[in-house]
């Protein structure tokens, strides 16, 4: 019933943003679909597919990542500015319910915004395949980072430091991890880099998925591996920061 | 005797500030207890210790007899919070703040609506159930997330500052709803600064200075222990207070003084005084 007391928050809300929210889940995606799907790539081919069809399943990762950890922001502000987030701390629920509710709640938004990259995607031309595969995958990617959304919002102390961790880690994860080019054209050292982040395995994953490819298990070892790290380290973080 | 909050050398450091200093409290059940003390004293800390919400460095806390560091979930069923700061959900309305506190205490949907419109009307905000609370005034807020805290019926309600920044009106109808609240069987464990607040409301009166308890008994005892008049002595150093058992000694006092003397009835503030030789305001 907490988990869901707290899911219920974070929906009321959404619904209640859903239009401001789907126009932000949409101009970022349709910008890069615009800029390098139709601007750059229309004539490249890479792996064997259009350079559009190769960019969308990245984009797609991309996107339900951003939108799964921008729940970090919103429990920072809850913690700090509003004090809301204290709410849940003196209730009668365990540390677990709490993290199950975000984390549901940065789920739900991460698979809105593919849902709407994938629809905008179809528009432009990308031959995709939709499948059970590819849907598990983004929900693996916004679990890892609605989890780790929760554990950095415990950890900063403040929405500065919420800012820097954004600057310093997701974005140059954004662009390194195999969303908007292959791996193999980095140079070796930020190649072993990008090996090591979660985004990398998750692009991996639903781009193999969505081109009807043979998925990369160890990639697939990997998401599951970080998502029970970040998810166990989340139930950690908010029990230390209460009682 | 049932005490519903009891304290054992409590402590809590901040690196090398002590915030509370081996705190022994027990407060009785069905009392309105008043924690008095000035800014920066260690009343919200030491409340914020009893709701759950920061950890002691050392001793322990009981609620309803459960250890709240041990037992933090069943110590928090049997309590509600009213913190100092407004931190009902601005993004939410009146009622759908009520609807979240009643799930996170896991009550059921019946018992949940009878006690969600039971309590807008107690608050006096019934009519604005449907109105996000971003758009309430401050006072508004306050009496919601008094409403918020009472809506799982607690054994014991904490108030930490609750009427800091209100005006008097709105300060006064909050002392009722307080009244109101213990008469139905709550106990009420409140911190405030403000001297005719624990003066009026509560049974017995806790003072805390430099995070250490100084004096506990009702406020007619720690005003008959003070003396119940004082002549205050205005000065050019701030001025010089002294404390009387009767009228007439003060009396007598005041009209052989050369200097500008008033006299009036002692209050805790000089119950504060007498025992830290400063003013609770300082």
């Amino acid at each position: 019933m907490g988990a869901y007391a707290v899911f219920w928050r974070e929906m009321v809300i959404l619904k209640r943003r859903f239009l401001r929210v789907l126009g932000l889940y949409t101009v970022s995606p349709l910008l890069f679909l615009i800029a390098f799907g139709w601007g750059m790539g229309r004539s490249l081919n890479v792996e064997g597919v259009g350079y559009m069809t190769f960019m969308v399943p990245g984009l797609i990762a991309l996107s339900s990542m951003s939108q799964s950890f921008s729940i970090a922001m919103d429990i920072n502000i809850a913690r700090f500015y509003w004090m809301t987030f204290e709410e849940f701390q003196s209730a009668p629920v365990s540390s677990l319910s709490i993290v199950l509710g975000e984390v549901l709640s940065g789920m739900v938004k991460g698979m809105l915004a593919a849902i709407m990259i994938f629809v905008l995607a179809l528009c432009f031309g990308a031959e995709l395949r939709v499948n059970g595969g590819f849907f598990l995958y983004i929900c693996l990617n916004t679990l890892m980072f609605a989890s780790a959304a929760v554990i950095t919002s415990m950890v900063v102390k403040s929405h500065a430091d919420q800012a820097s961790f954004n600057g310093f880690f997701i974005l140059p994860m954004s662009f390194l991890c195999g969303t908007f080019f292959p791996l193999s054209r980095l140079p070796e050292w930020a190649y072993f880099t990008a090996k090591v982040l979660p985004l990398t395995h998750a692009s991996a994953c639903i781009r193999a998925a969505a081109l009807g490819r043979d998925v990369p298990l160890v990639s697939l070892g990997i998401m599951v591996f970080y998502s029970v790290l970040f998810f166990s380290g989340a139930v950690i973080c908010v029990k230390r920061a209460s009682i | 005797m049932t005490y519903i909050i009891r304290t054992e050398r409590l402590a809590k450091e901040y690196g090398s500030i002590t915030a509370i200093d081996c705190l022994d409290l027990a407060v009785t059940e069905g009392e309105i207890f008043g924690f008095l003390g000035p800014n920066g004293a260690g009343k919200t800390t030491t409340c914020r210790i009893l709701t759950t919400l920061t950890k002691p460095t050392s001793g322990r806390a009981f609620i309803s007899g459960y250890d709240v560091v041990d037992d933090p979930v069943k110590a928090k069923g049997g309590m509600g919070i009213v913190p100092q700061y407004l931190n009902v959900d601005g993004e939410l309305t009146a009622y759908e703040n009520l609807k979240l506190h009643g799930m996170l205490y896991g009550m059921d949907r019946e018992t949940r609506n009878r006690r969600i419109k039971k309590l807008l009307d107690f608050v006096e905000l019934s009519d604005r159930a449907s109105s996000l609370v971003s758009t309430f005034s401050g006072g508004m807020k306050r009496r919601l997330m008094i409403a918020r805290a009472l809506l799982h019926e607690p054994k014991v309600l904490f108030l930490d500052e609750c009427t800091v920044g209100l005006d008097a009106q709105t300060r006064r109808r909050i002392w009722g709803l307080i009244r109101r609240i213990n008469q139905e069987g709550a106990t009420v464990f409140l911190t405030t600064h403000y001297i005719e607040e624990a003066e009026v409301l509560c049974h017995r009166v806790g003072i805390i200075d430099y995070g250490k308890l100084i004096a506990v008994d009702t406020p007619k005892r720690l005003l008959n222990q003070t003396g119940d008049f004082v002549v205050e002595t205005l000065d050019n150093d701030g001025g010089q207070v002294r404390f009387f058992q009767d009228k007439e000694d003060a009396a007598q006092f005041a009209a052989s003084s050369d200097r500008d003397v008033t006299m009036r009835k002692s209050n805790l503030e000089d119950v504060f005084i007498r025992i830290t030789g400063r003013r609770v305001s300082e």
